[in-house]
């Protein structure tokens, strides 16, 4: 069973967005580390770059699998966590702990098409 | 249907169609449209003894003519060790498939990790890849990953002093990929420098692309290539005779990103065209967009030292359209020849080939001037090939030495004329060539 | 014997050599000439070995690989064949070795006289007007045939068509060939039996379609029955159809891709013309074409004059260059022998033994292995894993196991339209006692995955080594000598 916490923003690709004021800390749900078995490496953007709602901004690797980042929010990356880029396995650790990039959120409606935990948790059920 | 190579005798497809409950051969094809079956034989020649075809071969091989070579433009005439040829046909190598089942593997795994450790000693570059399958190929996989690492920047450079058949395939893939590829113009037989920094100014290059030896045979300085490349965050991308790189400036020396180029400097016969062998190096930094396959280093569970594919999610295989490849397989065995070469050479063999090799063209290239039959076309510094203008006509070069038994004298610009001398080539072919050369 | 597991490097002592030069003769050129600027720094770390050092050294490693002449590989969509060894004699000539590739055509007409047999060979076999034997490998004869199909819309100024069919059940390759080549991939969806799904496809041709690509039988092993439907509706919307010579071999004798439509198509010399796989290449991959195509073909073109000679062509609306020369000559020497030595008399039964073999494992085993397509296959057929699935035992544990019984393991985890795929394909050269004693080891896994599933899981026992840490691999990427901890 993957574990689902309250109060992020949760897409069907299986990111998960957590919201502090102006700012989105985005990382991978617990659902999605588990299908993908032993993370091997992070691929991030740079600060600065500009991300896409729905846009891919990377991708996660394990040995024999591949899965793009797909960023639930459009905006600015002011940070990535450079801890991943030695450390990919904290995301099979903690998938919640572990945010992959902060973004400055450009437009806070899209939030709106994202699922609570509730409805999250329903979908990976399915 | 009794041949050497299938061992079914009629009885045998007898017990097997019972098996599988159909009454016979064709009937495996019943789901086949009947208007697409073939109901004739090919119009094939007849079957062949070995007698037969050893015949057939030696008569076709009586068209060809061999030559002395003193030609190179991207194909090298160096001495082979005999060893090299005994051992890569063992069928282990041989008749193995790509080390997908590591366990069985470690033969292939273990000198592709050698070919690796090698190449990226001549390159100075961290990363190798397990080989390309030529280094016209290499050089266009090295443009892909430029425009792969640079995101939106889809603009990449080449120089026009880069040998013309690897222009030509860059081309052809840039095409298609839908790369823009703008060629640097040549100033004196080098890349234009200046020109270089006044296209990077836009500032959308992802990559430059140049070469050492160029298509003349002349060793390119390129002294703050690299710095006015990286300051508009583009790759430098530099393609290099791997042999020679036991005595030039290395691509990392120059502060190149990837190198690339053939291997088939490294002792590998002619054999009109193929198969050689291209490899990919690049820093640590780019080692995720490297194409290819890549062995790395690990532990079984019992802890002994293996060998193994990695970095396996950038494949095709795995990330089918988003792989900045398509490549599925390397030039293996090929790889494993100019491995056992370099291990043979060994880093005084490989420098003895190139004093050797240094000594023969300069001594020629002396000597032909010395005809007065040609003149200096860029007074610059080469290895074992140059280029000098013809003050024959050009086709009247050529046809004497080809009635001579010799292959020089590839025009490279019109009337001017390549040669090159490998370590194979004696001082008295040499004097041979001169003298058909003092005829014409 | 005595395991052996020594890098080259470390057999390396300073004085030794393996080679030797003639004196030079003209050392008054000297390259420390060469100004310092353009020279490197250091000496590069090269091994200093003799020459027996050598020799045991690779003899040694080679003891750690599996190739067909070792045993049984059924590994599928490889086509691993016998490489009969009559190749590897003619292809060694000196009179063809010696080649350089730009040596003028007139001193190299028995060379190109057998690219151009063998080109002709070929046309013959896949019912298509002409190939190039230019491109160097599957994956690149895909990617040249992908190019001839755009250079086709191009040369017509139909510059919208920049989309491509691919099935679901296709190579990887297919979809990243078409994203390098610059198209966009459309999957086509794949029927319960296994087949493509006409109507899923149809709704998905118009006029931005470029073509699309198919490999026919399947990579399920299945005939696809509505190819000339399929055929029909591509040409119809202004697509053309593309060939993927990869499963080629059931159909030598039996039928040919250009009488079922299709315009384009690679063969890989290193499947189904018996050239060896060399660990991973040299391999080769002729693309053919239909007749209206011809002039798109890569450059340089190989042709024979009214005199019967052979020369070089430059096409000017040719798609461009796709290699240095003309592809890999040794591979061709090797393939045209093999056609030779079968003739018309032999060439025919290819298919037909192949898919005999691949039917007879299928049937022997579907009892105890999970069949999802029930069907008569072509050369190869997929398994869904172990028909018991309560053991835990996966496929992989079953590939791995197989390798202790002294098997390759079949392809597995592919296709992907199955979470256990295992995927076998016999070939034509295998005996039936082999393929027996191969069916009692399949059987005796299954049975040993419910009896003794720990034995499979941890398996392979009997192998130069065992199991490997990828994820260290892949985390801690150790590519070369010096970054190995000595």
């Amino acid at each position: 069973m993957s574990k689902v916490i309250e109060g992020l923003y949760y897409s069907e690709s299986h990111e998960w967005v957590k919201v502090e004021g102006a700012y989105g800390y985005i990382g991978i749900t617990d659902y999605a580390q588990h299908a993908l078995g032993n993370i091997v490496y992070v691929d991030m953007p740079d600060v600065d770059d500009e991300v896409e709602k729905d846009a891919e901004f990377g991708a996660v690797e394990s040995v024999k699998a591949a899965s793009d980042l797909i960023s639930p929010v459009s905006g600015k990356v002011v940070e990535v966590n450079e801890v991943l880029e030695d450390q990919p396995e904290l995301l099979n650790q903690d998938a919640y702990a572990n945010w992959i990039i902060k973004v400055e959120l450009t437009d806070t409606t899209d939030l709106d098409s994202l699922m609570d935990a509730k409805a999250y948790e329903a979908t990976c059920k399915e | 249907m009794n041949y050497k190579y299938f061992p079914h005798t009629e009885a045998d497809i007898r017990h097997m169609l019972e098996r599988i409950g159909v009454r016979s051969l064709d009937e495996l094809y019943a789901d086949v449209p009947e208007s697409v079956l073939l109901k004739r034989d090919y119009d094939l020649p007849s079957s062949l003894s070995e007698t037969e075809i050893r015949d057939y071969f030696r008569r076709l091989g009586e068209k060809n003519r061999s030559l002395t070579i003193f030609a190179g433009a991207g194909a090298y005439d160096h001495y082979a060790p005999s060893v090299i040829s005994q051992l890569i046909s063992r069928a282990e190598f041989l008749t193995a498939y790509t080390p997908y089942q590591p366990e069985i593997s470690q033969g292939t795994l273990q000198y592709i990790f050698e070919f690796q450790s090698m190449i990226s000693e001549l390159t100075g570059l961290e990363c190798t890849n397990a080989s390309m399958y030529d280094g016209t190929t290499a050089a266009a996989e090295a443009m892909l990953m430029a425009v792969a690492a640079g995101k939106k920047k889809n603009r990449v450079l080449i120089s026009a002093t880069v040998h013309p058949n690897t222009l030509e395939v860059v081309s052809t893939y840039a095409k298609f990929h839908g790369v823009q590829l703008d060629v640097i113009p040549a100033c004196d037989g080098v890349t234009d420098k200046g020109a270089m920094e006044q296209m990077l100014e836009a500032g959308d290059v992802a990559g430059v692309i140049v070469c050492s030896p160029n298509k003349y045979g002349i060793i390119e300085d390129f002294t703050g290539f690299a710095d006015a490349i990286h300051a508009k965050k583009g790759l430098f991308i530099v393609l290099a005779d791997p042999s020679a790189l036991a005595v030039l400036k290395t691509p990392a020396e120059w502060g190149a990103d990837i190198a690339c180029g053939d291997g088939q400097t490294l002792g590998m016969p002619l054999n009109y065209g193929g198969p050689y062998v291209g490899y990919l190096s690049c820093t640590k930094d780019l080692v995720r967009k490297l194409p290819g396959r890549i062995v790395g280093a690990t532990t079984d569970v019992d802890g002994k030292r293996a060998f193994v594919l990695t970095l396996q999610a950038r494949e095709q295989h795995i990330r089918r359209e988003k792989a900045n490849s398509n490549i599925c397989s390397n030039q293996s065995l090929m790889a494993l020849y100019v491995t056992i070469y370099m291990a043979l050479m060994g880093k005084q063999g490989l420098r003895e080939v190139n004093e050797m090799s240094y000594s023969g063209a300069h001594y020629l290239y002396e000597r032909l001037l010395g005809t007065g039959k040609f003149e200096v076309l860029y007074d610059r510094p080469f290895l074992k090939e140059f280029t000098l203008r013809s003050l024959l006509p050009v086709e009247a070069v050529q046809q004497k030495l080809l009635d001579n038994g010799i292959f020089g004298g590839i025009e490279v610009e019109k009337g001017c004329l390549s040669f090159c001398v490998t370590e194979k080539r004696t001082k008295e072919e040499i004097d041979k060539l001169v003298a058909v050369i003092e005829e014409v | 014997m005595k395991y052996y597991d020594k890098l080259i490097f470390e057999l390396s002592k300073e004085g030794r050599k393996g080679y030797t030069l003639p004196e030079n003769r003209m050392k008054e050129y000297a390259l420390t000439a060469l100004p310092d600027g353009l020279k490197r720094a250091d000496v590069p770390e090269l091994p200093e070995v003799s020459e027996f050092d050598v020799v045991r050294h690779y003899t040694n490693i080679s003891n750690k690989n599996f190739g067909v002449d070792t045993g049984f590989y059924p590994l599928g969509s490889c086509t691993m064949k016998y490489n009969p060894k009559i190749n590897e004699e003619i292809c060694s000539l000196p009179a063809f070795t010696g080649l350089h590739p730009l040596q003028p055509a007139v001193t190299a007409q028995g060379a190109l006289e057998v690219y151009y047999n063998l080109s002709r060979a070929l046309a013959e076999i896949a019912g298509l007007a002409e190939f190039t034997l230019n491109p160097f490998a599957g994956a690149h004869g895909e990617l040249t045939g992908l190019m001839i199909m755009r250079q086709y819309h191009i040369k017509r100024g139909d510059l919208k068509r920049t989309k491509v069919i691919v099935p679901d059940s296709a190579h990887g390759t297919n979809p990243a060939s078409a994203a390098v080549c610059g198209l966009t991939v459309v999957e086509v969806k794949s029927k319960p039996d296994g087949r493509i799904d006409v109507d899923d496809l149809k709704p998905l041709l118009d006029d931005t379609i470029a073509g699309i690509m198919m490999t026919n039988p399947n990579t399920l092993g299945l005939f696809e029955t509505e190819v000339l439907e399929i055929a029909k509706l591509v040409h119809g919307c202004g697509g053309l159809l593309y060939y993927d010579g990869a499963n080629l071999n059931p159909l030598l004798g039996k039928c040919r891709p250009g009488d079922m439509g299709f315009d384009i198509m690679h063969i890989n010399l290193h499947k189904t013309f018996s050239t060896p796989h060399g660990g991973g290449g040299p391999g080769s991959g002729p693309v053919g074409v239909a007749k209206a195509l011809v002039d798109y073909l890569p450059n340089p073109q190989v042709r024979k004059a009214d005199d019967g000679t052979f020369y070089l062509h430059r096409s000017e609306d040719s798609l461009g260059r796709i290699s240095g020369f003309i592809g890999n000559f040794g591979v061709m020497m090797r393939a045209y022998t093999y056609i030779l030595s079968l003739g018309k008399e032999y060439i025919k039964y290819v298919g037909p033994l192949a898919t005999l073999n691949a039917n007879y494992i299928k049937e022997s085993l579907k009892d105890c292995y999970y069949l999802p397509i029930e069907s008569v296959c072509k050369h190869e057929f997929v398994f869904d894993g172990l028909k018991d699935k309560s053991t835990g035992v996966t496929t992989l544990d079953v590939a791995k196991r197989l390798l202790d019984y002294g098997y390759h393991a079949p392809t597995i985890y592919f296709p992907l339209l199955f979470h256990q795929s295992i995927m076998i394909e016999p070939t034509e050269t295998e005996s039936l006692e082999t393929l027996d004693e191969f069916i009692e080891v399949m059987r005796k896994v299954a049975k040993e995955a419910i009896e003794c599933p720990d034995e499979v899981k941890t398996a392979p026992h009997n192998t130069p080594v065992r199991r490997l840490d990828e994820t260290t691999a892949a985390k801690h990427p150790i590519l070369r000598y010096r970054d190995l901890a000595h």
